[in-house]
């Protein structure tokens, strides 16, 4: 085959699989009418998303907030401004780490599941089974867990966040001994509930999607072999890792780059 | 577990989100210190706006009354056309003065109003005449060579010592 070929052949591929996402996704959406309407689906499915996540974004929302007051009180001690340790704590949190960081862990510790999840479902027929039986699975099975996914990741990275600034103030305040009141009245007056912490949230939604998606797309279009399993589970972490750190600088371009 | 069960947990997880995001919004934000709901805008001219942002507060005797909606240049004076949003509770004589300052050495700059003598209040809309705009650091500096060099009456070259 000529090389000129090749290179045809490829770009084809490549963008047959982004079409093929972008009717995956639109037939996802189609389906969350039907799964809204049998709403039990994607509570239990949030409470597998979501609820089983907690400890792990607790835990780490924690220990990034330790570890951020820690290193940021040595670099403003030298300027005597330690006592804006809360603010920048929080505007780390609320504007990038609370996002971007749970939608990592989210796509490690939930991603995977999915994939697995639905990849094994397919490899064992039992999507093609509940077609047979005139139920369809994007519906029954992909839709709840793609609304849980959208729910649960803007809830983890609040409470990531929440948790990341309560870290802080035990560092700072109880440890280090800053005074606490100026610990939050400059944070109150630097952080805009709209601007940072609605923004925030917009973020979080956006890497919801993502990341659901990416898992739930893997997990559809895997081959139906352990193999193929086990690769879908591995590009489901890699592909939204990815995205959502791209996907970060987007929306942080548009959303703060004005002053 | 039990359907019931599990519909608890996630009543629970979402009542959590919630909290976390009062916490957020009340506690680690200014939702609470100022409310953008009722406002009215008055606006002010100054020469020069110095280092002044959009959102920077205005504050009357130290206390946060309102906030800068917007900064332009007026076409017409080429001066700085500041747009200040104050809180509706609060009134100033129609003289009141405004005047660019920096909280501390280093700090971020706000407006301060200084409440004057007249009758009559600003309205909605008015504009505040008397300003005084922010000092820059150059041209004080400029300023202070200029009369060292002055009062010694010699070139500034020899030095200003006497």
């Amino acid at each position: 085959m000529n090389p000129l070929a090749a290179l045809g052949r490829r770009v084809l591929d490549v963008l047959r699989a982004f079409g093929h996402a972008a009717f995956f996704f639109v037939d996802l959406l189609r389906a969350v009418p039907a799964s809204l309407r049998r709403f039990s689906l994607v509570v239990a499915q949030i409470h597998a998303i979501g609820n089983l996540s907690l400890v792990i974004i607790l835990a780490s929302g924690l220990a990034v907030g330790f570890v951020l007051a820690l290193q940021m009180y040595y670099a403003l001690v030298a300027y005597g401004a330690a006592e804006s340790l809360g603010l920048i704590v929080n505007l780390a949190l609320v504007r990038e780490l609370g996002p971007v960081v749970t939608a990592l862990l989210f796509a490690g510790r939930a991603g995977t599941s999915l994939t697995a999840e639905i990849g094994l479902m397919k490899a064992g027929e039992q999507l093609a089974a509940m077609e047979m039986m005139a139920i369809d699975p994007k519906s029954r099975v992909l839709s709840p867990r793609f609304l849980a996914g959208m729910v649960s990741m803007p809830i983890l990275a609040i409470l990531f966040s929440a948790i990341g600034i309560l870290g802080a103030y035990v560092v700072a305040v109880l440890l280090i001994g800053v005074d606490a009141g100026n610990f939050w009245s400059i944070m109150q007056s630097k952080v805009d509930v709209w601007r940072d912490v609605g923004n925030g949230i917009v973020k979080s939604a956006v890497f919801g999607v993502i990341c659901t998606f990416v898992a739930l797309y893997q997990g559809h279009e895997t081959e139906a072999t352990p193999e193929g399993v086990a690769y879908a589970t591995t590009r489901t972490v890699v592909i939204s890792s990815l995205s959502v750190l791209g996907m970060d600088f987007v929306l942080t371009a548009l959303m703060f780059s004005t002053p | 577990m039990g359907k019931k069960g599990i519909e608890t947990l996630v009543g629970l997880f979402v009542l959590l989100g919630i909290a976390g995001l009062v916490f957020l919004a009340l506690k680690a934000a200014n939702l609470a210190s100022f409310s953008n709901g009722d406002t009215y805008t008055v606006m002010a001219r100054f020469d020069n706006i110095g280092g002044l942002k959009v959102r920077a507060p205005v504050r009357s005797a130290g206390v946060t009354i309102g906030r800068i909606a917007s900064i332009t240049l007026d076409a017409k004076t080429y001066q700085g056309l500041v747009r200040m949003e104050l809180d509706k509770s609060i009134v100033f004589p129609k003289d009141s003065s405004a005047r660019i300052l920096t909280a501390g050495l280093l700090g971020d700059q706000y407006v301060g109003l200084e409440p004057g003598g007249d009758e009559k209040n600003l309205s909605p809309g008015d504009t505040i005449t008397q300003t005084q705009s922010a000092v820059v650091l150059e041209s004080l500096i400029g300023q202070f060579l200029f009369n060292k060099a002055a009062d010694s009456g010699a070139p500034p070259a020899n030095g200003a010592k006497k």
